[in-house]
């Protein structure tokens, strides 16, 4: 009768607090160098300690250079805050991934890190200092963006105040077209429901397209949930999950993970559980998508045209007009990476469609993959090869053009086609930057093209 | 801390449905180990494009209440909007709506986020805009705001209101206060034993 979050929250549920409140457990702790060093600071000025250092986990993603990674950093606010977190780490006793450190080949975004590991598991309660921690869903896990204070309070007592959710169910069914990723599912969902559809909400993804989904793809999806306003999302633990995690650094082995298998399921919805909500979206309908707007509700498909009512804020910002269309935009600059789309199977599919073709003379293109361990797997097949020869940049592990905290960045107003999570304005650096997101498949035709294309007219040329 | 029953002072109206906390603290300003200095940098970009930005406007200035729209503070979880709100001086937040996770970091840093119809906010934010001298009080207890001859029924999450008015908004020492029992609930979990 219950669902997968109501299981995992009372598993976790320490008591009820005096404020009304629930004192939450949380499993898995993961900290990068922007979210945490006030953390760490309080909690040294109350004399506090961490409570379990081993289960907190931190890494460096947000603000790390990702042209040369060798330390000291030429930027040297950056090498100023890896260097607080590996001093922060070292006092309380908590594994840190960062490069020029033990384990630091296993550096990359905190999102992509954690399952990559196997540290994100099933059942688990996992919160990290950042909004995409819905990510970890993937895995059927519950995943909570916080803030510092938070944080701070995750490392002195490794809980939470919340208030539990309710829980919607958005089911996908049917058979997703060539041409259409992950990344279109979940921009149509937020289309659907909105940017603040979600607010009070955990999301649960189910249907027989999301059940015939990779790990990656569904991270994918669970990533964005707090982009339709769903602070978690989650999809329920099957034989793709189980089989993802066998083997990986932190997952049981052996009889252990038999046993844990077991825990896995006995902790997913039951096929009878009680939603709040739910929600079904047709899979064969959706088209390959890219926002035209300022928030990521704000999309069309590629062969559909801007609403003729259409937000005049977002249009005049982005400068396109009502009823016009998103195709044949002229992009500036072509981002492939990210906590969203920055996988290994992302970087496959974006290669293939760069295989053999080149970035339009006026683009700028950038492939920044989500972890050293992506990297190393994606050049172990190549792929650095077919971008180079293409003409996109191959940098090093981080976040780069997502958030441009660091040196990748966009100037003036110029357009970038983004694999990323928000096309919020100046997200990507330039206060009039203009972001247009779309899967990476998306990315690489329009760095090709030179301008928003359907990218299904590309896969073609590659299947003749 | 202090318990927090009651929020008044002079407001100060952001109009516009979600407003991103990229756009409250763009990125540039997360790039340092502390939260010093933030207020300086609210809405920076928005206010470089507009003159007349409520930021930018001297009539507002010293205002401790903000009165805001739907989904205000959704995106990034940056702790760092609220706290530059907090170091200017904002006290309080009147809305339409707001994301969960600015909503969560506004209470711990002891500002209440109170939630009214959109009608009620839009005439607040015009009778504010009108007379910028005018006092808003928001009361934590009944969710009751008013403003001169202006009265509106907002709500607080549940949780949060009695958090606020019992002096338990920022909850860690609540949360390291029974700590045999977080123990406990550890060890039932099966993976913390290794399965």
């Amino acid at each position: 009768m219950s669902t997968l979050f109501e299981n995992v929250w009372n598993a976790h549920a320490v008591r009820e607090l005096p404020s009304g409140q629930i004192q939450l457990f949380v499993g898995l702790h993961l900290v990068h160098e922007v979210t945490s060093p006030q953390a760490f600071d309080m909690i040294r000025q109350h004399g506090w300690r961490v409570a379990f250092p081993e289960r907190t986990f931190a890494t460096v993603d947000h603000i790390v250079p990702t042209s040369v990674q060798r330390r000291p950093f030429i930027d040297l606010t950056a090498e100023e805050m890896t260097t607080v977190l590996e001093r922060n780490c070292r006092e309380y006793g908590i594994q840190l991934y960062a490069p020029g450190g033990d384990g630091g080949e296993f550096q990359g975004i905190v999102h992509v890190i954690g399952p990559e590991l196997g540290l994100t598991q099933p059942g688990m309660t996992i919160a990290c200092g950042d909004s995409h921690t819905s990510t970890h869903g993937a895995l059927g896990a519950i995943a909570f963006g916080i803030g510092t204070s938070q944080v701070r309070d995750v490392l002195a007592s490794q809980c939470l105040a919340l208030d539990p959710l309710k829980v919607r169910r958005i089911d996908v069914n049917g058979q997703l077209r060539p041409g259409v990723y992950a990344k279109d599912v979940i921009l149509t969902i937020i289309r659907q429901l909105g940017v603040q559809g979600g607010v009070g909400f955990a999301y649960e993804y189910g249907g027989s397209t999301i059940d015939r989904m990779t790990i990656e793809e569904r991270m994918t999806i669970c990533n964005m949930s707090i982009e339709g306003g769903a602070r978690v999302g989650y999809v329920n633990p099957d034989e793709t999950t189980f089989a993802f995690l066998k083997g990986r650094r932190f997952a049981p082995e052996g009889e252990a993970f038999d046993r844990a298998v077991e825990w896995w399921r006995s902790i997913a919805s039951d096929s009878d559980a009680q939603y709040h909500d739910r929600v079904t979206v047709d899979a064969d309908a959706i088209e390959p998508t890219v926002t035209w707007g300022i928030n990521p509700g704000q999309s069309v498909g590629i062969g559909e045209a801007i609403s003729k009512n259409a937000d005049e804020e977002a249009l005049t910002f982005m400068g396109f007009k009502a009823g016009s269309r998103v195709e044949g935009t002229k992009i500036d600059v072509a981002f492939i990476g990210s906590c969203t789309n920055g996988r290994l199977s992302d970087l496959e599919e974006a290669a293939r469609i760069v295989n053999g073709r080149h970035v339009a003379p006026h683009v700028k293109a950038l492939v920044v993959p989500g972890s050293q361990s992506v990297s190393r797997a994606a050049v172990a097949k190549g792929l650095d090869k077919i971008f180079s020869k293409a003409g996109f940049e191959w940098r090093g592990a981080g976040c780069s053009m997502c958030l441009a905290m660091n040196p990748d960045k966009l100037e003036g107003r110029q357009v970038c086609a983004s694999s990323s999570n928000r096309n919020f304005k100046g997200r990507q650096g330039s206060p009039t930057g203009r972001t247009l997101l779309m899967s990476p498949a998306m990315v690489a035709a329009a760095a090709v093209a030179g301008e928003v294309v359907d990218v299904r007219q590309m896969l073609e040329e590659v299947h003749a | 801390m202090a318990a927090i029953t009651v929020v008044s002072g002079r407001a100060l109206p952001v109009r516009g449905d979600d407003l991103d906390t990229d756009r409250i603290m763009p990125a540039r300003f997360l790039r340092a180990v502390t939260f010093e200095g933030l207020e300086k940098h609210l809405f920076e970009d928005d206010r470089a494009g507009d003159p007349k930005h409520p930021f930018n406007d001297e009539r507002f200035k010293g205002a401790t209440i903000l009165v805001v729209n739907s989904n205000f503070g959704c995106g990034s979880s940056r702790e760092h909007a609220p706290q530059g709100l907090a170091r200017y001086g904002i006290q309080a937040i009147i809305g339409e709506s707001f994301s969960e996770i600015f909503l969560g970091n506004s209470a711990v840093l002891g500002i209440p986020c109170f939630v009214a119809e959109k009608a009620a906010i839009e005439s607040l934010q015009g009778d504010i805009e009108a007379n910028p001298e005018l006092i808003v009080e928001a009361d934590v207890d009944t969710g009751v705001i008013s403003a001169g001859t202006l009265g509106l029924q907002a709500t607080l999450p549940g949780g949060l209101r009695e958090a606020f008015l019992t002096d338990r908004w920022n909850p860690t020492a609540m949360l390291l206060d029974d700590f045999e029992v977080v123990g406990s609930v550890a060890s039932r979990l099966p993976y913390i034993s290794g399965f």
